[in-house]
């Protein structure tokens, strides 16, 4: 029943996210601060996490590969359709509901304790469009680009851990890997799916943010709840995503 | 004028608010007192739409506030000015844009103009000095300013405080109710003021509403409210040696 309470209150939240906006000039305002604050504050941990998530499967992989028969090159190929099938857009996307999200739902929670998403009403400012809107159009449009940095990335850090600080394969064949039977169809589901993720972290820690109620120990709550819920989701989706997509 | 009539509020099958109905008169300051708890916030929150009544009406000029959807309520919002508890301030953005949100949402002036209209606000509440600070760098009594000058802005035709001297010292106490008194008089509004503050009663209050435990105990004015033989209200009013002191010399 609580389930089913939690999903009615966010599907009408959601309605009146979508409502017509007041004034568009203030909301594109809004959404150049929110594509500052959600998606270019966000480049360092992507870069960092990619770097290093490139040179692990690198390393794991060559390590893993003791076949003679199996050519070193296919370590690249790995690293490549591994960085673009689940870890630039997934992990990735499971570090940004960890930052994100509980950015945004204590940043609204905190506005809600304090009287501020009362102030907006009072005012005649439909405050879930106003503040969730630009949130949300902000994460799904430059979550891709993340994405994409991170896939990008992630195939240097490869590069740098699998031929440059150890002698895993040579620069050359893992180049070869790189190459190597590429499925453009590939990035169009990462985007896809990475879409879908900035649309549940931003929505689903707005709503937590937004029926926050009482005081700093709840606005933690809902900040815990916001990372815990959109991690669930985007794994239960993921899942989904990838059946519907893949198979 | 504002007319409350017969509502009624309950959470979770508690009746916060039994059958009140007051009518709030353009011009003059109207203070709802009562001891914390008492259903005075609901109330205010109720009248100005964050709280949907259970039964009852609340009209605005004769416009039935109550049945209205959120977009029917939106021109009577716009005539609306409140200053919360707290101040509500945006925290993430400087005093000059607090009061500019309102004007950039629902004026058409140019930038200017709008510009002018905050330096004027900022000005009539005492405080032309802080346009450029952030609402953490301000004291209690700068918020409460900057969130009277936010709310009048607009012009609006009705003003609601929530305990707007709370937490201040007795001076700044002062300053603020004379304020809001004066802005009262100078743009003739229907002001609403939650207070649990007897300073302010008999600084004020034009018209005093005494709430006990979700009913309208007394109605009358500040004058009255010293003389009056209802028991509930004397257990307020004299609460304090202050006020049992001055009881006694008159």
């Amino acid at each position: 029943m609580k389930f089913l309470f939690h999903l009615g209150q966010y599907a009408l939240l959601m309605q009146k996210v979508f409502s017509k906006p007041e004034k568009k000039r203030l909301y594109f305002r809004q959404l150049l601060v929110e594509l500052e604050s959600l998606g270019l504050n966000s480049l360092g941990i992507v870069v960092v996490i990619s770097v290093f998530m490139g040179a692990v499967i690198t390393i794991q992989t060559g390590l893993n590969l003791e076949n003679p028969f199996i050519p070193l090159y296919l370590i690249g190929y790995g690293t490549r359709d591994s960085m673009i099938l689940e870890f630039s857009s997934t992990i990735v996307s499971l570090i940004l509901a960890g930052k994100i999200g509980s950015n945004i739902a204590s940043e609204i929670g905190t506005m809600r304790v304090t009287e501020q998403i009362d102030a907006l009403e009072i005012m005649g400012v439909n405050s879930a469009s106003y503040l969730i809107f630009p949130k949300i159009l902000a994460a799904v449009i430059s979550f891709p680009f993340l994405v994409i940095i991170s896939i990008f990335i992630g195939i240097i850090g490869g590069w740098l851990g699998g031929c440059v600080l150890t002698d895993v394969l040579s620069t050359d064949a893992y180049i070869v890997g790189l190459r190597y039977y590429f499925v453009p169809y590939y990035i169009t589901y990462s985007l896809i799916k990475t879409t879908l993720f900035a649309f549940i972290i931003t929505s689903v820690s707005s709503y937590y943010g937004y029926y926050t109620e009482g005081g700093a120990l709840e606005v933690g709550r809902s900040s815990t709840k916001a990372v815990v819920y959109s991690s669930v989701l985007i794994l239960l989706f993921n899942l989904i995503l990838t059946q519907l997509l893949l198979a | 004028m504002i007319e409350v009539k017969n509502i009624n509020k309950s959470f979770n099958d508690i009746s916060v608010l039994n059958d009140v109905s007051i009518c709030f008169e353009e011009g003059k300051t109207n203070l709802i007192i009562g001891q914390s708890g008492s259903g005075k916030t609901v109330l205010l929150k109720c009248i100005v739409g964050l709280h949907e009544i259970d039964s009852g009406q609340i009209l605005y000029d004769q416009n039935d506030f109550s049945r209205m959807n959120f977009k029917e309520r939106k021109n009577i919002r716009k005539q609306i000015g409140m200053v919360f508890q707290g101040g509500a301030l945006f925290d993430s953005a400087s005093v000059e844009e607090n009061i500019l949100f309102p004007l950039n949402m629902f004026s058409d002036q140019s930038f200017e103009e709008k510009l002018e209209r905050v330096h004027f606000c900022l000005k009539r509440v005492n405080i032309e000095n802080a346009s450029n600070k952030f609402p953490s760098e301000l004291s209690g009594g700068m918020k409460k300013r900057v969130a009277i000058a936010r709310a009048i802005a607009l012009n609006p035709k009705y003003l609601f405080c929530d305990e707007p001297n709370s937490g201040l010292d007795p001076k700044t106490s002062i300053l603020i109710d004379n304020l809001i008194k004066e802005l009262t008089i100078e743009y003739n509004m229907t002001t609403i003021i939650n207070t649990h503050d007897m300073n302010s009663v008999s600084e004020i209050g034009d018209r005093v509403i005494f709430i006990y435990q979700g009913n309208k105990y007394w109605e009358g004015s500040s004058q009255q409210i010293f003389k009056s033989d209802n028991e509930q209200l004397n257990d307020f009013v004299f609460a304090s040696k202050l006020y049992k002191k001055i009881r006694e010399i008159y």
